[in-house]
């Protein structure tokens, strides 16, 4: 047997690199959106990593809204499996990101258990061009509720992002819902 | 303090080896982020656990292998199963493990890649660990017995929220 021990290099500190935390936000349990305001443009591309369940439901997530636009500005496509087929949909002119936004488990399944995602958005600041998102997100629950999905988003707008507004399919976030949001600097 | 993305421990085997043990993960960041790639000295599968436990894990995967795009699941198991690596080219695979220090049941999600030249496989999987405590321990090795040859590599990294 080899044994690794992970040497913790961050002790005394580290310093900063290309990856930062710009802020983070954890369910209330009495709403269904959490929004990330504000956001500066001083980044290259966005990152949000969750963790997420939901008040209701059983199988659920959440949708992805930019600058507050509510027009039929989006269209997404996913290609998911669901732990017997692999199969794929997608959406255009809605009003929210739905395919390509993230899972989560409501309160019909086991407790403790949350689904988990990480949405890109790349260039979120260039305003030569609409928007477009990535996600990568899953959820698993030992039995048969299990789902895989990669996704896209399109934002038709070419404003640069300074709001993200994360919106539960099924009723409000619990408190053990975290959201995290990264900025990626580029080179200088 | 810990920075926000950063490497906790980065290492590359010198001979080969049949279990692959992180231990010691300091409990300090919100997700752990870990890099593999190498080249197993049989044709086996990659398995993974926390811990060291032997119980309570479960997957969903969505695969391609070139010609067929397919979806499945394993429940109750005593390990992870990863996937599938062949002795002739190296793979390469990707964890997020999210909230490894918290208190709720151990999600990760993985992207596993082995191409050939002629068949190959990418996967996409979703893997829970149906226990509640901290994750202080990556545990690799291969359901058959193969080792793991010199010049396998793993990085871990730790990612902090603000």
């Amino acid at each position: 047997m080899h044994l690794l021990l992970a040497n913790n290099s961050a002790a005394g500190g580290a310093p900063a690199g290309a990856f930062e935390s710009i802020a983070s936000a954890a369910g209330t349990g009495s709403s269904g959106t959490i929004t990330f305001s504000s956001i500066p443009s001083t980044y290259q591309h966005l990152q949000i990593r969750a963790i997420v369940r939901t008040s209701t439901g059983t199988g659920t997530g959440f949708n992805i809204r930019l600058n507050n636009d509510t027009g039929s500005n989006y269209a997404s496509h996913q290609l998911y499996g669901d732990g017997s087929s692999a199969a794929a949909a997608g959406n255009a002119s809605e009003s929210s990101i739905t395919n390509g936004g993230g899972l989560a488990f409501g309160s019909s399944i086991t407790a403790d258990i949350l689904g988990v995602s990480i949405v890109d958005i790349h260039d979120y600041a260039n305003t030569s061009k609409n928007t477009t998102t990535r996600t990568f997100s899953g959820r698993d629950n030992n039995s048969t509720n299990g789902f895989i999905r990669l996704g896209s988003g399109l934002w038709m707008n070419t404003n640069a992002v300074n709001q993200i507004d994360l919106i539960s399919t099924s009723g409000n976030f619990t408190t053990q819902t975290q959201f995290a949001l990264y900025g990626i600097k580029a080179a200088p | 303090m810990p920075a926000t993305y950063e490497p906790i421990v980065t290492t590359t085997l010198s001979s080969a080896i049949l279990n692959l043990d992180i231990t010691s993960i300091p409990g300090t960041y919100t997700d752990l982020k870990v890099i593999m790639t190498g080249v197993p000295s049989a044709n086996d599968t990659l398995q993974m656990r926390f811990n060291s436990n032997t119980s309570n894990y479960s997957r969903t995967r969505l695969s391609g292998d070139g010609s067929t795009a397919a979806s499945g699941r394993n429940t109750s198991q005593t390990r992870f199963t990863i996937a599938d690596n062949k002795t002739t080219q190296p793979f390469f695979v990707e964890f997020d493990i999210f909230n490894y220090a918290g208190s709720t049941h151990k999600t990760m999600l993985y992207s596993y890649n082995l191409d050939r030249n002629g068949n190959g496989e990418v996967v996409k999987g979703v893997a829970l660990w149906r226990n509640t405590a901290a994750i202080t321990e990556l545990n690799f090795f291969n359901q058959l017995g193969a080792n793991f040859n010199s010049g396998t590599t793993v990085t871990i990294y730790g990612i902090l929220k603000a």
